[in-house]
């Protein structure tokens, strides 16, 4: 089976979710909806044997083969890992959206399209090997995240939190499709595969560096890296489910699956790896470090999700610099990308797990403050023991998931002291530093976030709600995931075998063939290794830092609030929206005359530029029809009445002129043996006229308004350059031939074909009879037109005029 | 004669314009007017003013008008005709409603900002 397709079955199944939402009542449609990504994640398991074995599976739909554009799914090691985590944290997402939403007071016709939309989108981001249909997908992300921002559109932080993610992540979409064109340039193809397997070919080009800061652009907007994560924190207006799903386990990873994938491309550029690993770093610090300024329990979440998304970015810049060592010392070097993977696993299913259980906290007791909660940890023991594991994992101690995958951080880290390249043995030093620091803060809000919620007294009056336990549906989804934290921990060569080797092989294609060539082996102890006295450093210090927090917090209100990057955003949107704003009020006057004058200067300029740029301004006076008497007196008969139509003083006299200019094209018409034209002229020409004269009865004087001798030079200048225009148009396309006239044919045929003697007719009622009809129909619509402004008053007129 | 054709096209597209960016409503419509005849007989001298007899089939004739352009301009002769028509009622609507013909007075207001 064509498995491209599948993409689209998400998609496809949200056109039937509105009529399943007004038709069964009863059920909530999350149950139909959860088919979809249970159905697709048991389908994609079946690839993950063979893939592990190094193979890869493509199958492709042409879309615009002209330009060697398709969908084309490409199923290896990376995509497989991603289309697993969409469909799985998916169907986890849905099952949980049952019990979070409630189906009578929700709209959840519209929530669950746009996330239907959004799976669709996700698969084809790391399931594309087309560039172009990459991009697209991934804006289709940014819409329907947008959208599921949103979804509470009644209140006004959702639509600002909406509208912040849209912009800066379409800003960055828009700059990813520039560096996509500029590879493809480069490279000569629009299949990521190309590109990789060419890339040796083009790494000397001047667009290599422009392309890669335009595709980092997009993933660091994504990603939400500093300093584009501004927007993670105000999409939490999102539901949480939504939250759960888009903003941390999936479409905030879609800018690390960018920057895994384009590994290979750009890995040998210093770069590349300065930038990746650098803004990583930062942004895992200055994400711990504000996440415990926090005090809304999703806001703590958004800034550690945006922390540990850096993180895995700084592994993913470090793993670049596998590339650039050979020998016995490259070993230590690969390390990074294992670990970046692998964290990558661990991040999805605690935080997936983590927001479960703020929206539990909020749905149960009715707020997410966290100096209102505390105590909770007797009422909802099931909420806290998943919050507990989630918290641990995240804060990277045994025996859970994510102290595996620290360890392995900290060793990367470690590494990049020994590479000797770009200046790294300098500022190498630098790097487990920053991480040692960040880690830290990651304990301190990991503690903060599951100690002050479950932790402590209870406040009775400050919570809004008598809390309990949250129902059991709502619980399974959290559960799930926090069992599969533990079970890493105790199986996680099973998984790197299974899930993080293949995603290895296919984000460092040349150093390896096979997944089974990835020699690393995890084991919770290693020995009195420095990982090991870092992380017990970090514990100690975290410790000590969690007990002291009251005392330090302070520190946060040294930043004033106008120096925040989130002022700069506001600033920015204000300054746009009030300078377009009076840009466009400057040209848009409302005046008719403005706006035809716009055009007639583009219409002069460009056919002006066109006709000499291209040389095609030619005359030639040899095919000239000879100069003919009476030809000569009806265009001064004819030129003399357009100049009474211009100065004439009264209506009366301009209509006469007007007539006489119409009386005289059928003259011309006359001459040039056009004999229909002629009759037909004669006859509109009468009942215009008449009509004029009829109308003019209830109409004003000819007035000039007040134009003033400079409106009138204008006027008249623009005039004489469209006229002037004109006329070397009819010259030159009198005196050019590109392509045999269509007459030829006519003439020809007129007789054998349609039986007719008048040629002139024929083509009206034969050849282009349709063209009659439209005409016909053009007619009647401009008689409807005329006879309802005519007899028809709007009716508020009317009551306001019998008021009067 | 392509030459004078030429002029006089320029001409009617001239005044076309000069009428049609003035203040008052009813030059616009003149203007307009004059617009059309201009582009009918641009439309006839692109395809050539040659041919010595109609373009109807007789006996020993060769040297036929185009036949194409004067097609065309058939049906925009007509077109032009209901348009025209169109814009004096417009114009008759519009004055009745607003009482002046003033283009400047008849841009609207900012009430939709």
């Amino acid at each position: 089976m064509e498995f491209v397709w599948l993409i689209f079955l998400p998609i496809l199944a949200a056109i039937i979710v509105p009529f399943l939402y007004k038709s069964v009542k009863n059920v909530h449609t999350g149950w139909f909806v959860l088919i979809v990504p249970v159905a697709l994640f048991l389908y994609y398991i079946r690839f993950v044997k063979s893939v592990l074995n190094g193979e890869v599976h493509i199958s492709e739909l042409p879309w615009i083969p002209s330009y060697d554009i398709s969908f084309t799914a490409y199923i290896d090691g990376l995509s497989i890992l991603f289309s697993l985590l969409i469909t799985g944290i998916g169907s986890l997402v849905v099952l949980y959206s049952i019990f979070y939403l409630d189906k009578k007071r929700e709209k959840l016709n519209n929530f669950y399209v746009y996330l239907l939309m959004f799976m669709t989108a996700m698969l084809g981001i790391v399931q594309s090997d087309n560039v172009i249909s990459l991009y697209l997908f991934w804006e289709l992300t940014s819409i329907s995240s947008f959208l599921l921002i949103g979804y509470w559109f009644t209140k006004d932080r959702s639509r600002f939190g909406a509208l912040k993610s849209m912009m800066i992540t379409v800003f960055g979409g828009l700059m990813m499709l520039g560096g996509f064109v500029l590879l493809s340039i480069m490279g000569d193809s629009y299949s990521i595969r190309e590109l990789i397997a060419n890339a040796p070919s083009f790494i000397d080009h001047n667009y290599f560096t422009l392309a890669i800061i335009l595709i980092l652009l997009g993933a660091f907007t994504k990603s939400a890296q500093f300093p584009f994560y501004i927007w993670l924190p105000d999409a939490m207006e999102a539901p949480t489910p939504v939250s759960a799903y888009l903003h941390s386990a999936t479409m905030v990873k879609a800018g690390l699956y960018l920057v895994a994938r384009f590994t290979p491309v750009f890995a040998s550029s210093e770069v590349w790896i300065w930038l990746v690993t650098g803004i990583g770093l930062l942004t895992l610090f200055w994400g711990s470090f504000f996440a415990v300024k926090q005090t809304d329990l999703k806001a703590i979440l958004a800034f550690s999700t945006v922390s540990q998304l850096g993180l895995i970015m700084s592994l993913f810049g470090a793993s670049a610099v596998a590339y650039h060592v050979s020998g016995e010392n490259a070993a230590i070097f690969k390390v990074a990308a294992f670990a970046g993977i692998f964290h990558l696993i661990n991040h999805a299913m605690f935080k997936g797990s983590l927001f479960m259980v703020a929206g539990i906290v909020d749905h149960e007791t009715g707020t997410r403050d966290i100096r209102k909660l505390g105590g909770l940890m007797s009422i909802m023991p099931i909420s806290f023991t998943v919050a507990f594991i989630g918290s641990m994992s995240m804060a990277g101690l045994p025996p859970f998931g994510g102290f595996l995958s620290k360890e392995l951080f900290l060793t990367s880290m470690l590494s990049l002291n020994q590479f000797d390249l770009f200046n790294f043995n300098t500022w190498g030093i630098l790097f487990p530093v920053i991480a040692w620091i960040a880690s830290v803060f990651t304990f301190v809000y990991s503690f903060y976030f599951v100690f002050k919620t479950f932790g402590g007294k209870r406040a009775h009056n400050a919570i809004p709600k008598e809390p309990k336990e949250a129902p059991i549906g709502m619980l399974l989804s959290p559960v799930i995931l926090a069992i599969t934290v533990v079970a890493i921990f105790f199986i996680p060569n099973m998984v790197a075998k299974a899930f993080v080797k293949p995603a290895v092989v296919a984000m460092q294609t040349g150093l390896y063939t096979n997944p089974s060539d990835v020699d690393i082996h995890v084991s919770a102890w290693h020995g009195w290794q420095p990982e090991l006295q870092m992380t017990l450093g970090i514990i100690v210090v975290g410790l000590v830092l969690f007990a002291t927090m009251s005392c330090w917090q302070k520190i946060y209100r040294v930043q004033p609030e106008k120096l925040s990057l989130n002022t700069l955003y506001n600033g920015m949107m204000t300054f746009s929206e009030k300078g377009m704003n009076r840009l466009s009020r400057l040209y848009m006057t409302g005046l008719l005359r403005s706006y035809l004058m716009y055009m007639f200067i583009s219409i002069v300029a460009i056919t002006i530029i066109a006709l000499f740029m291209q040389d095609a301004f030619k005359v030639d006076f040899s095919s000239f029809a000879p100069v003919n008497a009476y030809g000569l007196m009806t265009a001064i008969i004819l030129i003399i009445s357009v100049i009474m139509v211009i100065v004439a003083k009264t209506r009366l006299a301009a209509i006469i002129a007007l007539g006489g200019v119409g009386y005289s094209v059928a003259l011309f018409f006359v001459i040039y043996k056009a004999p229909d034209l002629a009759l037909t002229q004669l006859v509109i020409e009468t009942v215009s006229v008449a009509l004029f004269l009829l109308a003019f009865r209830y109409l004003p004087e000819v007035k000039r308004h007040g134009e003033t001798k400079g409106i009138r030079v204008g006027n008249f200048l623009i005039a004489a350059a469209v006229g002037i225009t004109v006329t070397l148009v009819a010259l030159s396309a009198h005196s050019q031939k590109l392509i045999p006239s269509i007459s030829q044919y006519y003439k020809d045929t007129v007789f054998t074909e349609a039986a007719g003697g008048n040629i002139v007719n024929v083509i009206l009622v034969d050849y282009r009879g349709f063209d009659t009809l439209f005409e016909i129909a053009v007619l009647a619509i401009a008689a409807i037109g005329v006879y309802s402004m005519i007899k028809l008053r709007l009716s508020r007129k009317e009551k306001s005029d019998e008021s009067e | 004669m392509e030459f004078i054709m030429a002029i006089v096209i320029g001409v009617l597209f001239m005044a076309a314009v000069y009428l049609i960016l003035s203040r008052s409503l009813l030059r616009v419509i003149l203007g307009t007017g004059l617009l059309s005849h201009g582009a009918h007989l641009l439309i006839l001298t692109m395809g050539g003013l040659g041919g010595t007899s109609p373009p109807v089939l007789a006996d020993g004739v060769t040297d036929y008008a185009d036949p194409l352009p004067q097609a065309l301009i058939l049906t925009a002769i007509v077109i032009s005709f209901g348009v025209t028509a169109f814009m004096i009622v417009l114009f008759y609507r519009a004055y009745g409603e607003h009482k002046t013909d003033n283009m400047n007075l008849m841009k609207g207001n900012d009430e939709h900002d």
